[in-house]
């Protein structure tokens, strides 16, 4: 571990064009800002004294954050050495950021328009550390906003290229291409819904900021009154699903556009994409410990699937499109570019005891019987009209069949097994998620069992790893069979804990 | 199929746990109770509304004051062998974990006010996983100390960076 650089690399500055972005960016947000206030001072003072505040506030706003943004570029400097990466900046408190080059395991390129257009990128450096609560995330990445492309290109060439002398292949090799007619699948995402949602939270906001919060409900009403409540509800519903549909399109379409998935020389994958923002992700292989196949519902039902990467550092609570690999696409396609990450996918699961199945229709009696108390529960306190009963009536019996419709799903679902070197373990109904986790990454279990598990004779094992949201579930496995499984799974580490009643019964170990 | 199943860990936690697990709740119990009782002695027409829950809190309070630490003790075990830790945790939801020696990333105890007038202190083992720590609650003062520096030298002449 040498901590001192053999040899003076030259510092190095951040690219200049930054403040054209930045002064285009206040000019824009000066202007949004500045109409609504002057027609807000005119209808006071009129148009020509309006003019006047306005036009000088936002010279002083834009000349103000071009300015900072200008001692920022000054002040900042970025060198790379033979052994770590540095960047220091702040003008009255210095600060250093120093990472080790051997720790860096990924490279994030993206770019908005305007910063397309003056050919800058924003790079950041992150090393593989998941991080223990001492070590804020900061401390472990290293931004550079902006550099020109070129330097960007060169960056991350270099911040990754490792020992060439293992026989990597020395090319670049191509996994997968996003197709446009691959947006079929974007409707059927949850996406879909959710903006569909929010279509409504934003009209009662926005009816909220005129002060006439309760409008779209007296319009909504009138309507109501004016067709017939069946037709509003049909055209209402119709209305937001398609609103959902074209928002979803729009998201995933700027998200995936021009999307490919390439092996590069030296054993890095790289992610490239988007329409309007354009992001490069270049992922050290070494720290890969497995893909996770994700079918949500919709999509599933479409036979597509996404291929997301379980990585070392790479957590997708921050950003779920962070991890994807490969975007909602056909399953041959995903399964294609699955077995080019980490081999052959083919694998056989062990299904899971009945008692889980009969734990899952227990929690769709739950729901059940919570719909139950809802329908008689609501005339009775409130007593509400009858078509608004209908519709309640309505409503908890597709949430009921919804319920259990899941439970036999998300059981059938359920299995585990072994695929080479990788624990394999699938789950979920609404959605479902084949991990394949390289064994060599486990580095600990965790094995839960409540007291209606225990009644089953169930029990959840989780495997834990540095990787991905850190730990992957096998979901109510029988009590003793996931034991013998862990046990195979990382040979060794169970072994002095487990007790086999009968001796000849121990298995073979499969490695 | 066999009837493979995993013993529990061989040590149980220090007997002053039972005190100070009791100590706890009879704390989280007084957080709820001792409001609602003095909110509804101030105010005489919400009082069936304020006492009613303070008792019920109490009641519960108090019951798992005495029960719950008598079955988490029986429960509770914990082992240290040279190759791995290993917990086990929970009455209604048990919890075993198994983290093994050459992927150990920290060793830390802690002691919060409670646990020190009891002379204990809590063992934390944590890997590279952020769900693969293992928590060792209420292991003699002493004790936790020199696990916690045997730990630190065995995992310290553990190679790699235990991912």
């Amino acid at each position: 571990m040498s901590e001192q650089p053999s040899e003076e690399a030259p510092w190095q500055r951040l690219s200049p064009q930054s403040l054209k972005v930045t002064a285009l960016l206040m000019v824009a947000a000066a202007i949004a800002g500045a109409v609504p206030t002057a027609i807000g001072i005119s209808s006071a003072t009129g148009w020509p004294i309006a003019l006047t505040i306005v036009t000088a506030g936002a010279v002083v706003l834009i000349a103000t954050v071009t300015a900072f943004d200008a001692v920022r570029l000054n002040i900042t400097r970025y060198r790379v050495t033979d052994t770590r990466v540095e960047m220091t900046t702040g003008l009255l408190f210095k600060q250093r950021r120093s990472l080790a080059r051997e720790r860096i395991r990924s490279v994030d390129l993206t770019a908005h328009p305007l910063l397309r257009y003056f050919g800058v990128v924003k790079v950041k450096v992150g090393t593989g550390e998941s991080g223990s609560a001492s070590t804020a995330t900061n401390q472990q990445t290293l931004t550079l906003d902006p550099v020109s492309r070129a330097e960007a290109d060169r960056l991350r060439a270099e911040l990754l290229r490792r020992d060439t002398t293992d026989d990597a292949e020395q090319t670049e090799r191509h996994l997968a291409t996003w197709q446009p007619r691959w947006l079929r699948y974007a409707p059927l995402s949850f996406l879909t819904p959710t903006l569909a949602a929010a279509a409504i939270g934003l009209t009662f906001q926005v009816s909220d900021w005129f002060g006439r919060g309760g409008l779209p409900v007296e319009i909504v009403h009138n309507l109501i009154n004016d067709h017939g409540l069946w037709q509003v509800l049909g055209t209402g519903l119709a209305t937001l699903l398609l609103l959902g549909v074209i928002g979803s399109l729009a998201f995933q379409g700027e998200a995936w556009w021009n999307h490919r998935l390439d092996r590069e020389p030296g054993g890095t994958l790289r992610v490239r994409r988007g329409l309007l923002v354009s992001r490069s992700l270049s992922l050290e292989e070494k720290r890969i410990r497995g893909i996770d196949i994700v079918e949500p519902l919709g999509i599933r039902s479409a036979k597509a699937a996404r291929l997301d990467v379980v990585a070392i550092g790479l957590k997708s609570q921050q950003n779920p499109d962070l991890t994807t690999l490969v975007p909602a696409a056909p399953r041959t396609v995903v399964t294609t570019a699955a077995e080019a990450v980490i081999g052959s996918t083919d694998v056989d699961l062990t299904p899971h005891p009945r008692g889980a199945r009969t734990r899952r229709l227990r929690w769709a009696c739950l729901v059940l019987l919570i719909m139950l108390a809802i329908i008689t529960g609501v005339p009775q306190l409130w007593s509400t009209p009858d078509t608004v009963n209908r519709i309640i009536v309505i409503c908890a019996a597709l949430i009921n069949l919804t319920a259990v419709w899941a439970a036999v799903d998300s059981y059938n679902a359920l299995g585990h097994g072994f695929n080479r070197g990788y624990l394999v373990t699938r789950k979920g109904s609404i959605r479902r998620s084949t991990v394949h986790l390289d064994r060599t990454g486990i580095i600990g279990w965790r094995i839960k069992q409540s007291i209606f598990q225990r009644r089953l004779g169930l029990a959840t094992l989780d495997a834990t790893t540095a990787a991905g949201k850190g730990h992957y579930a096998v979901l109510d496995a029988d009590e003793h069979e996931v034991i013998d499984f862990a046990d195979n799974a990382v040979p060794g580490l169970l072994e002095p804990f487990i007790i086999r009643p009968q001796p000849d019964a121990t298995t073979e170990n499969p490695r | 199929m066999t009837a493979t199943r995993l013993r529990p860990p061989k040590n149980r936690f220090d007997p002053r746990t039972l005190p100070w697990w009791r100590v706890q709740i009879a704390i989280t119990t007084a957080i709820v109770a001792v409001p609602l009782t003095v909110l509804g002695l101030l105010i005489p027409p919400a009082r069936p509304w304020l006492l009613i829950p303070a008792a019920l809190s109490l009641l519960i309070g108090l019951m798992s004051a005495i029960i719950m630490p008598t079955w988490w003790y029986r429960v509770h075990r914990w082992e240290i062998t040279d190759t791995a830790v290993y917990s086990l945790t929970g009455y209604f939801w048990r919890t075993w974990r198994i983290a093994p020696m050459s992927r150990i990333q920290t060793v830390d105890t802690t002691r919060g006010p409670v646990q020190r007038s009891f002379g204990l202190s809590t063992l934390v083992v944590t890997t590279a996983s952020s769900a693969g720590a293992v928590t060792l609650q209420g292991l003699d003062h002493e004790q936790a100390a020199h696990l916690a520096e045997q730990l630190t030298e065995l995992t310290d002449a553990t190679p790699g960076d235990a991912t």
